[in-house]
């Protein structure tokens, strides 16, 4: 019976534990850049939630796409209505593994290259992505994560009229900025 | 001992599903943080009119668009005037968005040499989701100015009897994604009219559509009623005033629009539509006529909300 309640405790201490090492934000950000020959193009949405647990090695991102914000509004309004379809898919969302985690000391502040795969589902289709990046861990126990990598609208079917070609670009980069804290 | 067992494979089956979480998890862990989705309607219309009336529509904050219309003469004006092409009018205006709902706008029309100003508030917006709206719906006032040199035949009138004044009210909804209805009751005052049989005030029921074609395509139907159709007893230069009826696509291409379109009223403005508008349709009394918009960005209003944000929590 000890046994057994030995292993009960453990069990839910090693649970507990694991969440010990959860960072979370909800006001990371995402800005995407398109450059094509006519025009250049950049949106950023200011409130993209993450959360990121060291102990798993586990990342993810979930944000609304209409939370994007354009420097022209009808830019916003073609965005959300003819490309991304925001009505239908609202939400952009990632969700991988910290390849090298093991790499990374927790217990001491500093900056980590890392290299992050996983699912990412823009546009109500799923592709597997790959990036390097880098996790920075500070002395105020805040998590600074940072990442760019590049997708084609074509994996995610974001069609261009062919009207367009010159004013949108076919290959978006995308950077990724956020800060997370601790969560308790 | 037997119960041990069975406690040791309880707590097994209990912890298992836990170790083998997944990122996945961790994507419903962030879900679970959200506030239940609701998010506005957007587009129910192309732009911020149908044909030649107001939509529910308005600018986003520190945008200016300035817009065009033309509308040639009658279709069944024969072949000597192009059918209509050799006699235009025109509007130039120019609508800005002072924050997202508040719109104000200039315009002047040839045909009658009108100025006019108007000044527009969007007030509800159709949402979805958790939270939903059933309908958008936008107030608009407008006040005109006929300067014409004799626009009562060979009388002096002071500057009052030339203006006008209409009011209304938009609701607005969008079914799906393909199809917006709108419904605006209309009021349009005329301070002087011809005949004492002629109302001052004048009410008129609008109704308009707009059916998405393709992404960059829509159809659109404008109809405005008198009601009761008694209101306006004159004659305009011999013809009898009747309900106005339009019909046009929206072509987009980037930040134009072109409105082409085929009705039976001639200015391009509410009062033309409500209370001046006399060709009939099935005698061919239709013009030819288009749109074209164009949007200009004043300033980036994110940027500037966030200053203004800043500014307030300095204080």
């Amino acid at each position: 019976m000890k046994y057994i309640f030995a292993l009960l405790t453990t069990c839910i201490l090693g649970l507990s534990l694991s969440y010990g090492q959860l960072y979370s934000t909800s006001n990371g950000e995402i800005t995407f850049y398109s450059h094509a020959p006519l025009e250049d193009i950049e949106a950023t949405n200011k409130q993209v939630s993450c959360a990121i647990d060291l102990s798993k090695g586990q990342m993810a991102f979930s944000m609304l796409m209409n939370a994007f914000q354009f420097e022209k509004a009808l830019m916003q309004e073609h965005f959300n209505e003819r490309y991304v379809e925001s009505h239908k898919y609202p939400k952009a969302t990632f969700a991988g593994n910290i390849e090298d985690i093991e790499k990374i000391n927790l217990s001491k502040a500093g900056s980590y290259n890392v290299t992050v795969s996983g699912k990412l589902t823009i546009h109500g289709i799923t592709q597997t992505v790959s990036s390097k990046g880098t996790l920075k861990i500070s002395d105020d126990k805040t998590l600074t994560a940072n990442s760019a990598f590049t997708i084609n609208l074509d994996d995610y079917k974001v069609k261009i009229p062919s009207m367009y070609i010159d004013n949108i670009s076919e290959s978006i980069k995308i950077k990724v900025n956020v800060k997370l804290k601790p969560k308790s | 001992m037997r119960f041990h067992y069975t406690l040791i494979l309880f707590i097994c089956s209990v912890m298992l599903p836990q170790m083998a979480q997944s990122q996945e998890d961790l994507l419903d862990m962030l879900s679970q943080g959200e506030e239940p989705l609701t998010q506005y309607t957007i587009a129910t219309f192309k732009g911020t009119r149908i044909v030649s009336g107001h939509t529910v529509e308005t600018q986003a904050e520190g945008v200016m668009q300035m817009l065009i219309g033309h509308r040639f003469g009658r279709l069944n004006a024969g072949w000597r005037d192009l059918f209509g092409l050799d006699d235009a009018t025109v509007r130039i205006g120019l609508d800005y968005g002072i924050t997202d709902n508040l719109n104000i706008g200039i315009g002047r029309s040839s045909y009658t040499k009108i100025y006019d100003s108007h000044i527009k508030y969007r007030f509800l917006r159709q949402r979805y989701g958790a939270k939903p709206f059933p309908f958008t719906a936008t107030a608009m006032a407008s006040a005109m100015i006929r300067s014409d040199l004799r626009p009562f035949g060979n009388i002096d009138v002071p500057v009052s009897s030339r203006m006008y004044y209409t009011y209304q009210l938009m609701f607005a909804r969008k079914f799906g994604d393909w199809l917006s209805l709108q419904v605006t009751p209309t009021l349009v005052h005329r301070n002087l009219v011809q005949t004492t049989n002629d109302k001052n005030t004048i009410f008129s029921l609008g109704l308009g559509s707009s059916i998405k074609l393709t992404k960059a395509m829509r159809f659109n139907a404008e109809y405005y009623m008198i009601l009761p159709s008694n209101q306006i007893q004159s004659d305009i230069q011999g013809e009898k005033v009747r309900n106005a009826f339009s019909v046009g696509i929206d072509l987009e291409t980037g930040g134009h629009v072109f409105q082409l379109h085929f009705t039976n009223a001639r200015g391009m403005h509410e009062k033309f539509l409500a209370s001046e508008t006399t060709g009939r349709w099935l005698d061919g009394d239709i013009h030819f006529g288009f749109n074209v918009s164009r949007v200009f960005t004043m300033y980036d209003r994110y940027a500037r909300r966030e200053k203004r944000a800043a500014r307030k929590s300095s204080l």
